[in-house]
């Protein structure tokens, strides 16, 4: 393994290239010795104290992406959901809108195929795509990778969008400014309550599709207010990527976020 | 299943610590892992089986020592206990808490030899 991803070596690969690099060091090479080779009654079992953070190494990356993002300014978005919340529909719409008055970019994160890189790249906007193989969730590491080939301009907005999965990206920093969850009002109100993990790492959450709330039973405010049961502090928008309704206030929320003082801005 | 990527994360915490203390062989691990860190345990202890096939940990027994969730209610201005985010304070049942502990996934300590 040469990050904290558990899909096993060989089965990431980032544009068909295979993440299979090995870091030095990274052998199962302690020691040629037979094991338990001491003398029965002579036990050399010792304790040692650890306090190790379990996703130290990705935390790590995770936060050299961070400082790689502060250098160039670029602001970060790590978008998660479900699969069929309509993420990259919302990320289209946003590029389409946005692209003459911001430099943009996105890395697209999937278990398999490249289809939703394919999609983002028609808009004229680069993108990268992750295939994470059996992975559940992007890490720090493999976007790290992502951002060589990328190369987002400075100053520019980044959008990563996770595998979508509501449990396992929540625990991954990828380096991101901020974790963004959304929801599609054709999925359960309670999910905040489901995976609230998801919601209590988010500094937004985006409630797609309102156009189809005339047909449906969901109850948007009961869904907020599970929202802010896990999470006090969580933003919320109402929009459509789909008829475009509430994508401004998203576009003054992403110019909002950007870092103060940052050139360029359109 | 991310508890197979965390294992995964254990295992290299393991490897950190033979080459930098010197050992070869990790009897026992002690992981504390909060109520709030998002684990199932059972996936955590099968994760754990199935990645120190090959290792440094290959007869290693994994001990579980659980963080209870702890969170501030502003309303009440004390400090509760709590089993999952989105619990209500037990005292008020209002729901502005922060959580102050049990998110914890952090190796504490080994015995190795």
């Amino acid at each position: 393994m040469c990050s904290v991803c558990g899909c096993g070596e060989g089965e990431t690969d980032i544009e068909g290239q295979a993440r299979n690099h090995r870091p030095p060091g990274h052998g199962h090479d302690y020691g040629q010795e037979p094991a338990h080779a001491h003398a029965p009654g002579l036990s050399q079992a010792r304790m040692v104290q650890i306090e190790k953070d379990i996703l130290g190494r990705n935390n790590e990356y995770a936060a050299a992406n961070r400082r790689w993002f502060t250098e160039r300014n670029i602001l970060a978005l790590n978008l998660v959901s479900s699969p069929g919340s309509g993420k990259t529909s919302l990320l289209v719409r946003t590029l389409l809108d946005r692209k003459e008055h911001r430099l943009m970019a996105v890395i697209e994160g999937d278990q398999q195929t490249s289809h939703d890189a394919d999609r983002i790249r028609q808009t004229g906007v680069k993108a990268v795509q992750i295939n994470t193989g059996k992975g559940c969730h992007l890490d720090a590491h493999g976007v790290g990778h992502a951002l060589e080939s990328l190369a987002p301009e400075p100053d520019s907005v980044l959008f990563i969008e996770n595998v979508g999965n509501l449990v396992c990206p929540a625990a991954f920093d990828l380096g991101e400014a901020h974790k963004i969850t959304i929801l599609s009002v054709t999925e359960g109100e309670d999910k905040p309550l489901k995976y609230p993990d998801m919601f209590h790492a988010s500094t937004l959450m985006i409630l797609n599709k309102i156009d189809l709330l005339p047909h449906l039973d969901f109850d948007a405010d009961r869904c907020i207010g599970y929202a802010r049961r896990v999470n006090p502090r969580i933003h919320v928008l109402r929009l459509s990527a789909a008829t475009g309704e509430g994508m401004d206030a998203w576009y003054r929320w992403v110019e909002a976020n950007r870092q103060p003082g940052a050139p360029g801005g359109g | 299943m991310h508890e197979l990527s965390l294992c995964e994360g254990v295992m290299q915490v393991l490897e950190d610590a033979a080459r930098n203390q010197g050992f070869g062989c990790v009897n026992v691990v002690w992981l504390e892992v909060g109520a709030l860190a998002g684990v199932e345990l059972d996936a955590m202890r099968f994760g754990f089986d199935v990645v120190k096939k090959d290792t440094l940990a290959e007869n290693a027994r994994l001990e579980i020592i659980r963080i209870p969730g702890q969170a501030w209610c502003h309303s009440c201005a004390k400090g509760v206990e709590i089993r999952q985010r989105f619990d209500a304070c037990p005292h008020c049942g209002g729901y502005q808490l922060q959580v102050t502990g049990g998110e914890e996934l952090r190796v504490k300590e080994l015995e190795v030899e």
